[in-house]
């Protein structure tokens, strides 16, 4: 599979007036995954939003092999970039079959016609996902965990080579958080495909992600490997935290603690009050 | 691969269900047709209806058969093809049962407006049908317009949809009783829908917006399905959502509003149909071609209980919205229990 790029130039957008970025110039790692980070409200979701198709930049532009992602048509572009919005809606009385199918619609012509190549994509993505057993399930009975990996399922049977994803963790157990990280890992290991993803939890998003880019007010802060954004000097400009960064002991990424007022060591309390 | 193999069966037995429902409902509607040609006030056998409708002709059968009973069921079964269609789009678009065009007052507004073009502008066949899909689409414009506040919510769109309702079905009872000539008969269409005096000619509106509007929505329909899963997720799937929507719409309110300039806003149609395939067929797949089989049955066969199995004769939209409205009740003490608005 060969491994797109995707540049950001200059890129401006926002909503009705209202600008939310303010001139990013970035480059995703191909091939790797990329997590982004910031405040609420520092354009996260909006820069995420502006690389596919939802949301039309003011100026600048967004590059998938050289073409601007604005100037391909929906359905070509849908083949090549996946996004699976911030908790998706799934319709009543869907089953999992149904729904990781539909990640099969870019793919299809005018009249439909379903493929031997349609029906492998599924079935590989259901593998995959370990969603196989639940095929004939109603995903509205799923649990959060079941559902969200059917919901990576549909993005994973669209066989894109970039997959956008807004907090895929979001509302969901830490079991499950961590199950569906090591989830999008393995798929980013074993098919090469770029994901980038938004993500709350500054542990996890050090832990999974091969870059981190740290978002402020609008624009990047910093852009790198985890142990060089996810500083102590970082974590103060942008969330304006207090915290320590280590070691984390099981993997060696960096391990962020926030200080916070209450619940410290006595000489941990020494120091704080300096 | 056990996988596989349960999803090729699921598939299967999926497919099996949703073409063994289709050829049910079409053998419905050929059967109701056969019924309503040979049997009337009178009993025509099959074989006379066939030299009949083969062109034969044949005395004192001719004239009941091609003139009252062809229309009544060639008629009858296109506006139910087409308020089946149009009703379950509705629904699929705005996700939820209520979002009827028959609830919402898009019925209510091309009935008005036929009433509007025949008793004031003094205009006959296909300009009506043509005022009445602009009146249509007026409305849909004027819900959207009212019920537009940062994004269209359901509810607020639904409860603006009844009001319009209200003032389109109380406007077309003031037309008619301003009207010069007007009989209990042409009230009872254009108030409640009826088949009552349809010409065959009639079938040919009904035709040319099924073939124009029918297509659209049978080519939009893998796209409806995947809208859905709500817009975001149907545009990273590469579904332009704003130009799907616009055109189910306007295709929609077309076949609503034609079928409704030529028998009348029959109640309830429009709204019963797509749930009632949904109950058949699952939800897999797109409704519309279940539900408009659907409503050509509910047309045809409520049509024909209104004529020979009550007490008395009624238009066929009484003997719908005898039908629909506890669904309607129904409908809205559940979502008054779920608490989900309306």
């Amino acid at each position: 599979m060969s491994v797109e790029s995707l540049s950001i130039r200059a890129l401006a957008a926002g909503y009705g007036g209202a600008r939310i970025l303010k001139g990013i110039d970035l480059e995703i790692a191909p091939g790797q995954i990329t997590a982004i980070v910031g405040a609420n409200a520092c354009g996260k979701s909006t820069l995420l939003r502006a690389m596919s198709r939802l949301l039309t930049p003011e100026s600048g532009e967004v590059l998938l092999d050289g073409t601007s992602v604005h100037a391909t048509a929906p359905r070509a572009l849908a083949r090549r970039l996946g996004l699976l919005p911030q908790a998706p809606q799934a319709p009543e009385a869907i089953t999992v079959l149904d729904l990781v199918s539909r990640g099969r619609h870019p793919h299809q012509g005018i009249f439909g016609g379903w493929s031997a190549q349609d029906e492998a994509a599924v079935a590989e993505a259901l593998e995959l996902t370990g969603t196989d057993a639940l095929a004939e399930r109603e995903v509205a009975a799923l649990s959060g965990g079941q559902r969200q990996r059917v919901w990576i399922a549909m993005a994973l049977a669209q066989q894109t080579e970039v997959l956008l994803l807004d907090e895929p963790t979001t509302y969901l157990d830490v079991n499950h958080q961590v199950e569906v990280l090591d989830l999008l890992t393995d798929l980013n290991r074993r098919r090469g495909t770029t994901i980038v993803m938004v993500l709350h939890e500054l542990n996890l998003a050090a832990r999974y992600a091969d870059r981190l880019v740290a978002m402020r007010a609008g624009e990047i802060h910093a852009e790198g490997a985890p142990g060089e954004v996810l500083t102590e000097t970082m974590l103060r400009a942008v969330f304006d935290l207090e915290a320590r960064v280590m070691d984390d002991p099981v993997s060696g990424r960096p391990l962020m603690i926030p200080l916070g007022r209450h619940g410290l060591r006595a000489n941990e309390r020494e120091e704080a009050r300096r | 691969m056990s996988g596989a193999a349960g999803i090729q069966r699921q598939r299967r037995a999926r497919l099996t269900r949703r073409l063994r429902f289709l050829g049910l409902c079409a053998m419905l509607v050929l059967a109701l047709c056969a019924l309503i040609l040979s049997l009337g006030q009178s009993f025509t056998p099959p074989a006379t209806v066939l030299r009949v409708l083969g062109g034969e002709a044949v005395p004192g059968a001719g004239f009941t058969v091609l003139q009252l009973r062809l229309p009544r069921a060639v008629v009858g079964a296109l506006a139910g093809l087409s308020f089946g269609m149009g009703g379950a789009a509705f629904q699929t678009l705005l996700r939820n049962p209520l979002a009827s065009p028959d609830i919402i007052g898009i019925s209510a507004g091309a009935s008005a407006a036929a009433v509007f073009a025949i008793t004031v502008l003094g205009l006959a066949g296909l300009p009506v049908a043509v005022v009445a899909v602009t009146a249509g689409l007026g409305i849909a414009l004027l819900i959207y317009l009212l019920s537009w506040r940062q994004g269209v919510a359901g509810a607020r769109l639904i409860l603006v949809g009844i009001g319009l309702s209200g003032m389109m079905q109380s406007l077309t009872a003031y037309m008619l009783s301003q009207a010069e000539s007007w009989t209990l008969q042409a009230a009872m269409r254009w108030m409640t829908g009826s088949l009552n005096g349809v010409q065959l000619e009639q079938a040919l509106p009904l035709l040319a917006a099924l073939a124009i509007c029918g297509g659209v929505l049978l080519i939009a329909a893998p796209a409806l399905e995947v809208m859905r899963m709500g817009d975001e997720t149907a545009a990273g799937l590469g579904v332009r959502t704003g130009a799907v929507r616009a055109a189910v719409v306007v295709a929609a309110v077309g076949l609503v509003a034609v079928a409704t300039a030529m028998v009348g806003p029959v109640a309830f149609v429009a709204f019963l149909s797509g749930p009632i395939a949904a109950r058949m067929t699952g939800r897999d797949g797109s409704l519309l071609l279940p539900a408009a089989l659907v409503g050509a049955v509910l047309v045809l066969t409520a049509d024909y209980a209104g004529q020979f199995w009550l007490p008395a004769r009624y238009p066929v939209g009484i003997v719908t919205g005898v039908l629909g409205a506890p669904y309607l009740l129904f409908l809205i003490i559940r979502s008054n229990r779920t608490g989900g608005g309306l």
